[in-house]
């Protein structure tokens, strides 16, 4: 390996992970967004917003970010739906990640019994009072573990992001191979920042399993 | 207006190409699960196995696979072979490779999970009767975890479908590929072709998964 | 003495499962009404009608002169009125005791929460349980939920309190704590609602006892001596005789 050749690279694949990580947390955040609406939405069994939020979750959890980022990013201007690739990429991230949140949201207020809601009934709180005070912190909780797992699967899926042009550490990667064929320099710099990218999260959520596992609150 | 691309699916053969290339992925897929299923049994029974050294390689294994994102295994393995050890390997065989590296870890995380969720008496009970290991894990405690790793092997299946949509990027010819080229040819024509062809492809990708994931989910629910 | 809580022709059913069935009853200012009866006999659901937990098929409940129907907007007025204990106490686990007790009143009634922290404090301290305010519920034992979720229904200043079988999950040695401090309550003038398994208690804090048996009241008196020594229906008799021992 090369050593001038990867201090020479450095920069680029810097500049390309902090591309993905902007796009990366603001994907993130819209996806939390949309899973704490859509979770609401089944909890109080709305109705018609609940159909559409469960076509919502079944369309975006069947199919891959690829094709769903072609299809906001090539076919929407079409129909005069004309969006920049980064608020694409932010799109296509929040809206597979907000179908994968809604479901952990899910589980974790299923996971809260009846009872608990209706002692916060009986205290005359009303229903959203209830679900806000009462319900959602211990569901979030619980949800922390899985909520985590869901951020790696999005930070990881960004992978993708080359193929709508944004120069992310893929696009970096390949086009340095393509054009300089330093393919191993290339290759060692593309695993280490995704390593530096995804390896404090992964890390974060050993931990926090742990400590969920064997605590609770008051320890 | 213009028309959005639906007449131009159904000229000549372009319809049937999409369908041979959504195949690709899904050939690429049913190889790369049938080989981490069997595979995955194997490293799950491993993974139970109460030995240091083999536990904390088969960990290294799991958290490698879980924390790289598929592509970049992809990229190793088809641009990295062929320049460290001058293989020659075809995209198809790489893609298969990865999937299957990536599959095995999956299933034999699953396959552990649900050999510890056995109780350990069943393995005394086995161990009193005079069986030996083999015979244990065949006939007592493997049939207990099929119901449990059925639903999960085939919720792998989608999620082996949706990745392998990956491939394009090392040059396979699957459904987006050949969506992209459809619409290439028919620039001139249709010139907003690219809604109908990506709009079918995202259907396609749904009718194809959808079924599959609901019958994980019903199996679930009635084995649980 | 004026009717607080009014209860006629209340009837209840889960699909072909009749639980209540005509039932009538009244309860004055102060007055504290034990109801026992069976297992399965309805007492549990009644409460949970009275506080519009549950939906009722027939008949009218109202508190301070208004109805009570489940799932209407306003229902949530009408619970700040009606406080109510669980047997499984209900504490919410993130929040500590002092937390748990000032949420309703801070958040649902808009008090000052330096007012609200005094009152529960003083509260706290009558149960003896002052020095447990930054508690968190799965440090404390099952007696001292069973009081902080007791003082927590005390600062809604509800008109009636409403305990559905509050002893039943604990431990015998914590049973006395919990009886104790809703003795006190008695005494100190709460219109209180009870269910219970405890007959000795029951004895001692009721003003009338309600005897509930499939779905129907049976009995009804003011005579609480009277009942559990000679009560006047078999069923009554037969029920009371599951508690002794000969």
């Amino acid at each position: 390996m090369d050593k001038d050749i990867l201090i020479e690279y450095l920069p680029l694949y810097k500049d390309a992970l902090f591309l993905t990580l902007k796009i990366g947390w603001q994907g993130i955040l819209l996806a939390f967004v949309i899973g704490l609406v859509g979770s609401a939405i089944f909890h109080f069994k709305v109705p018609v917003l609940k159909t559409i939020v469960g076509v919502y979750i079944e369309l975006f959890r069947n199919t891959p970010l690829l094709v769903q980022l072609f299809f906001i990013y090539f076919a929407l201007p079409k129909v005069g739906i004309q969006i920049t690739a980064e608020l694409c990429g932010v799109l296509g991230l929040g809206l597979l990640g907000g179908a994968y949140m809604i479901e952990t949201f899910r589980s974790g207020l299923e996971a809260i019994p009846v009872i608990q809601t209706e002692s916060a009934l009986s205290l005359g709180m009303n229903d959203l009072q209830t679900l806000w005070h009462v319900i959602l912190p211990q569901a979030i909780s619980i949800s922390v573990p899985g909520l985590l797992a869901n951020v790696i699967f999005l930070l990881k899926e960004t992978s993708v992001f080359s193929t709508i042009s944004l120069m992310d550490l893929m696009f970096t990667a390949k086009d340095l191979i393509g054009m300089y064929a330093k393919t191993i320099e290339c290759l060692f710099l593309l695993v280490v920042f995704y390593l530096i990218m995804l390896l404090p999260v992964s890390i974060i959520g050993a931990i926090v399993e742990r400590r969920l596992r064997y605590g609770q609150f008051g320890d | 207006m213009d028309s959005l691309g639906i007449d131009v699916l159904f000229k000549g053969t372009n319809f049937l190409r999409l369908l041979q290339g959504l195949w690709v992925s899904i050939e690429i897929s049913l190889i790369s699960v049938a080989l981490s299923i069997v595979l995955g049994l194997l490293i799950g029974i491993l993974m139970t196995v109460d030995n240091k050294p083999l536990k904390a390689i088969l960990k290294v294994y799991l958290e490698t696979v879980r924390i790289m994102p598929q592509m970049v295994l992809l990229f190793i393995v088809y641009f990295g072979t062929t320049r460290v050890f001058g293989w020659d390997m075809s995209a198809e065989s790489s893609a298969i490779f990865v999937f299957t590296f990536w599959g095995t870890a999956e299933m034999g995380d699953l396959v552990r999970g649900s050999i510890k969720s056995v109780p350990k008496i069943q393995f005394e009970s086995a161990f009193a009767l005079g069986m030996d290991k083999i015979q244990t894990y065949l006939y007592i405690i493997l049939p207990q975890t099929i119901r449990r790793l059925i639903p999960l092997s085939i919720n792998l299946i989608t999620r082996m479908i949706k990745t392998t949509s990956l491939v394009m990027m090392i040059g396979i010819v699957e459904v987006l590929k050949v969506g992209q080229q459809i619409i290439e040819a028919n620039r001139k024509v249709s010139p907003n072709a690219a809604f109908g062809v990506f709009a079918v492809v995202f259907l396609l990708y749904f009718i194809v998964c959808w079924p599959i994931s609901r019958l994980a989910t019903y199996l679930e629910k009635r084995w649980a | 003495m004026s009717e607080l809580l009014k209860v006629t022709h209340l009837h209840k059913e889960f699909g072909t499962n009749v639980v209540l069935k005509d039932i009538n009853l009244s309860v004055k200012k102060g007055e504290v009404v034990v109801i026992i009866g069976p297992s399965g006999c309805g007492k549990s659901t009644f409460l949970r009608c009275l506080n519009g937990l549950e939906d009722i098929q027939g008949g009218v409940i109202t508190v301070d002169g208004l109805p009570v129907e489940a799932g209407k907007r306003d229902i949530t007025k009408l619970r700040q009125k009606i406080g109510m204990v669980f047997q499984s106490y209900e504490l919410f686990p993130h929040m500590t005791v002092l937390e748990n007790i000032i949420l309703a009143p801070t958040k649902v009634q808009k008090r000052q929460k330096d007012e609200a922290v005094r009152e529960a404090l003083e509260l706290l301290d009558k149960v003896g349980l002052s020095d447990k305010k930054d508690y968190y519920p799965r440090q404390l034992s099952g007696g001292q939920k069973q009081r902080v979720a007791i003082v927590r229904a005390l600062l809604m200043h509800p008109e009636v309190i409403l305990f559905d079988e509050v002893t039943a999950a604990l431990d015998p040695e914590m049973v006395h704590e919990v009886l104790e401090t809703m003795i006190a309550l008695a005494k100190g003038g709460s219109t209180m609602l009870i269910v219970t398994h405890e007959m000795a208690f029951a004895k001692a804090v009721a003003d009338r006892i309600v005897f509930l048996d499939k779905g129907d009241i049976v009995e009804e008196t003011e005579d609480v001596a009277g009942f559990f020594n000679e009560p006047e229906t078999d069923r009554a008799k037969k029920f009371l005789k599951t508690f002794s021992y000969e």
